[in-house]
């Protein structure tokens, strides 16, 4: 093979004899990457709904039609408490705890959903506000919309995990992935801080 | 391409048929195999950019030309940057990077194979997409063919209302689909060199190679991300009525310019740092030298990405910022010429009292240095505001960032091209071929890049399609046609070496120019699999240690 090749003091040693060798894992060095890029598409929505604010020329205002979401908002930041919990129960291998601290992450996840569904449909049949009324409508559903965007595909991923779950296919061992993927979810509730911040707070 | 023999239960198999072949290409996740895809998609399009180009000079060759008419031009101009920046730089660095990377730092492929075949296939799935534009472009409206909005896609030119029919969203999808291919990649580098380092390799035992690459992947996290949240603010405009970039509805063409740029300018440098980490590969090897100042080249390199990053807004001193924006942006942009000084200084430190092999490599190399450092002192003028409002949009700009793309990027590939070729295919490349293609491609470059300069400093304007005679700009336009044309003769002699050397070039071996880095360790070209047993390294330059035992630079190090 390569080693007994032309330089005979090719000094190899395998992987698994150096204990003093560790590298980050590579599951979360991605997912840490994958998020850097993500907070810098939304700091450019974020940017544009606060360059935009204001700036409409017809109504109606974020001051008119926005209802602050406390309940849901409780609901999307606790899904990160739950989420948490439940990969610890996986590392402590009680598989049964974890599923049903999943399923309540998802719960959560889609009570986020349903409030912002109805925060929407009231917004666009009550108040008349859509994408091309005007600036605060097009920024609106852009940044909102792309936060929610993420939240779906998050839950989406949720239930692969739940259904794997069920069928029993989860265990300790996949502890590390299950870690990586909340660190999505941890993500995409923490963009909802700041969205949150400059929709809701900033933006009235 | 692979020369492993398939061999099932101790059976050879025999040749695969043509189907075979094709179906293992399409399908692979060797890290080495999407390299070379990328790099081949990439060479189609330089081609057809190249031929855009071409066109683009013989209508400037003489006043009043028609060649082409003004719609075309503008197509030409647009797909040619489009082409040459999305579909052509980044895929060939990223080709490059996808094959080095996991062979330079000990590892047996990319962290993740699966997401990089994945953004392979969408970088060129994109380009694709914008050259069917030639064929759907026109959409229901029967308006246009392909792109015809610069490659910077200025709003309001964008609405509907001016760019009818689909040929601005071919632009938009196939940037914006490229542009996810290239975070995947991005975030695949940053996890290979992370954590996929064989034991040993620290990070300030890394290549230099792997330390750049590393840079310019954190860059595209950052600056690529905001063209694709503005193409998606585009394609809501367009596609469900928004307004950001709609100035009737008090949107802002200067926000695009902004979102634009942030991402414009730190590209160059995520295109330029991949070809700081072939010089840095190259020089040393053809020097006989170590590397000088090693740790000082990678903080220039991270001081680079940082500035950088704050740079952009000197690409739009003519809208009319505030005086404290245009002076905020003309330091930093002379500023960021400060570690990038370094670095030339650094591989000039590298080449002084060496014993320098003047193989093609080397030769492209030294023209690297040599232009970079001409399109340096160019871009230190434009960084100047009050010189920048008058030579805006005129040919100098032109002049300055083709010296930086081809005197410096290209010339940095072509060095690559000569160093690694006999890795991936096991042939040398001619240096006879090596040699006409660097004097052609040298003449020609000058002839219409130097000369470039002039007619911008006459007042003449980029992408207008013909001009009035009597200006003084019509022997320099002749003589910069020239000179595309002898350019262009050269590529040509590149390809015909690139494809005569694979069949008849000479064998390569392992090792042919007495490299120091991990890849020449293995044959050529690589197993599949990489390295029989992992490799286990104590300097930067572990080949030198395996073949000097009785003085391994680990000593000193």
């Amino acid at each position: 093979m390569e080693a007994a090749s032309a330089l005979e003091l090719e000094p190899t040693r395998l992987v698994d004899t150096t204990p003093s060798w560790s590298l980050p894992d590579r599951g979360k060095v991605g997912m840490a990457a994958f998020i850097i890029a993500e907070s810098a598409i939304f700091t450019i929505f974020v940017v544009a709904y606060l360059f935009y604010l204001g700036k409409s020329l017809t109504g109606p205002t974020p001051r008119d039609v926005l209802e602050t979401p406390i309940f849901y908002t409780i609901c999307l930041l606790s899904s990160s408490v739950t989420i948490h919990l439940a990969g610890q129960r996986l590392g402590r291998g009680q598989p049964v705890i974890f599923l049903v601290l999943w399923l309540l992450t998802i719960v959560l996840g889609g009570l986020f959903m349903y409030g912002t569904a109805q925060e929407w449909h009231r917004l666009i049949y009550e108040r008349g506000l859509t994408i091309s009324t005007n600036l605060f409508g097009t920024t609106y559903y852009s940044l909102v919309g792309l936060h929610a965007f993420h939240v779906t595909v998050g839950l989406l991923m949720l239930a692969i995990v739940l259904v794997s779950g069920l069928a029993g296919r989860v265990g300790t061992a996949h502890s590390a992935r299950v870690d990586v993927l909340s660190l999505y979810w941890h993500f995409v509730d923490a963009v909802w801080v700041v969205v949150f911040t400059v929709v809701y707070i900033i933006g009235r | 391409m692979s020369s492993d023999a398939i061999a099932v239960g101790g059976v050879l198999l025999d040749e695969p048929t043509w189907g075979e072949t094709l179906h293992e290409w399409v399908t692979t996740v060797d890290h080495k195999r999407i390299g070379i895809m990328y790099v081949v998609s990439a060479l189609l399009f330089l081609l057809l950019g190249g031929l855009e180009a071409l066109i683009i000079r013989i209508q400037l060759m003489y006043p009043h030309n028609d060649f082409v008419s003004p719609q075309v031009f503008n197509r030409m101009f647009t797909m040619h940057g489009t082409t040459m920046i999305f579909f052509v730089a980044m895929p060939i660095l990223f080709g490059f990077g996808n094959y080095l990377v996991p062979l330079m730092i000990g590892a047996r492929d990319m962290a993740f194979p699966r997401l990089n075949a994945f953004s392979f296939w969408l970088a060129t799935l994109g380009g694709l997409l914008l050259y069917f534009s030639f064929l759907g472009g026109s959409g229901l409206y029967a308006a246009g063919t392909a792109p015809d909005v610069g490659w910077w896609a200025y709003a309001p030119l964008t609405s509907r209302a001016f760019s009818p029919g689909s040929s601005a969203d071919y632009w938009t999808i196939a940037v914006l689909v490229s542009g996810f291919g290239s975070i995947g990649t991005a975030i695949n580098l940053i996890a290979t060199i992370l954590c996929m380092r064989c034991p040993g390799m620290t990070l300030g035992r890394m290549p230099l190679l792997a330390w750049l690459y590393l840079t310019m992947a954190g860059m595209v996290l950052i600056a690529l991300t905001p063209l694709s949240a503005a193409q998606i603010m585009l394609l809501i405009d367009r596609y469900l009525g928004g307004h950001f970039f709609d100035t009737q509805a008090g949107g802002s063409a200067t926000l695009w310019m902004h979102f634009f740029w942030i991402f414009g300018h730190p590209e160059v440098y995520i295109l330029i740092i991949p070809c700081f980490a072939f010089m840095s590969e190259i020089i040393p090897v053809f020097s006989r030298k170590p590397i000088f100042g090693y740790p000082v080249m990678v903080a220039a390199t991270v001081c680079i990405a940082f500035v950088s990053m704050s740079v952009w807004a000197h690409h739009m001193f003519t809208i009319g910022m505030s005086s404290y924006a245009n002076s905020f942006f003309t330091i930093t942009t002379m500023a960021v010429g400060v570690p990038t000084g370094i670095k030339i200084f650094n591989w000039l430190g590298t080449m002084w009292g060496g014993r320098i092999q003047f193989r093609t490599p080397m030769l492209f190399a030294i023209g690297f240095l040599f232009q970079f450092l001409i399109a340096g002192l160019t871009g230190i003028m434009l960084a100047a505001s009050p010189f920048d409002w008058q030579l805006s949009h005129s040919y100098f700009v032109v002049a300055h960032f083709h010296y930086v793309i081809v005197g410096g990027i290209l010339f940095a590939i072509f060095a690559a091209f000569y160093y690694w070729y006999p890795k991936v295919t096991g042939r040398m490349l001619s240096e006879r071929l090596g040699r006409i293609h660097f004097w052609l491609f040298v003449i020609g470059f000058h002839l219409t890049f130097d000369l470039m300069h002039v007619p911008g400093l006459l007042g003449m304007p980029r992408r207008i399609y013909t001009y009035e005679p009597g200006r003084g700009w019509e022997t320099l336009n002749l003589l910069v046609s020239v000179g595309s044309i002898i350019q262009a003769i050269s590529v040509l002699v590149f390809v015909a070496n690139l494809i005569r050397s694979y069949w008849k070039g000479a064998r390569a071996g392992k090792d042919p120019w007495d490299g120091w880095t991990l890849e020449w360790s293995i044959s050529s070209p690589p197993p599949a699999y990489n390295f029989a047993a992992i490799p286990d390294v104590a300097s930067r330059r572990p080949l030198w240690d395996r073949k000097h035992p009785e003085d391994p630079d680990s000593r000193y190090e």
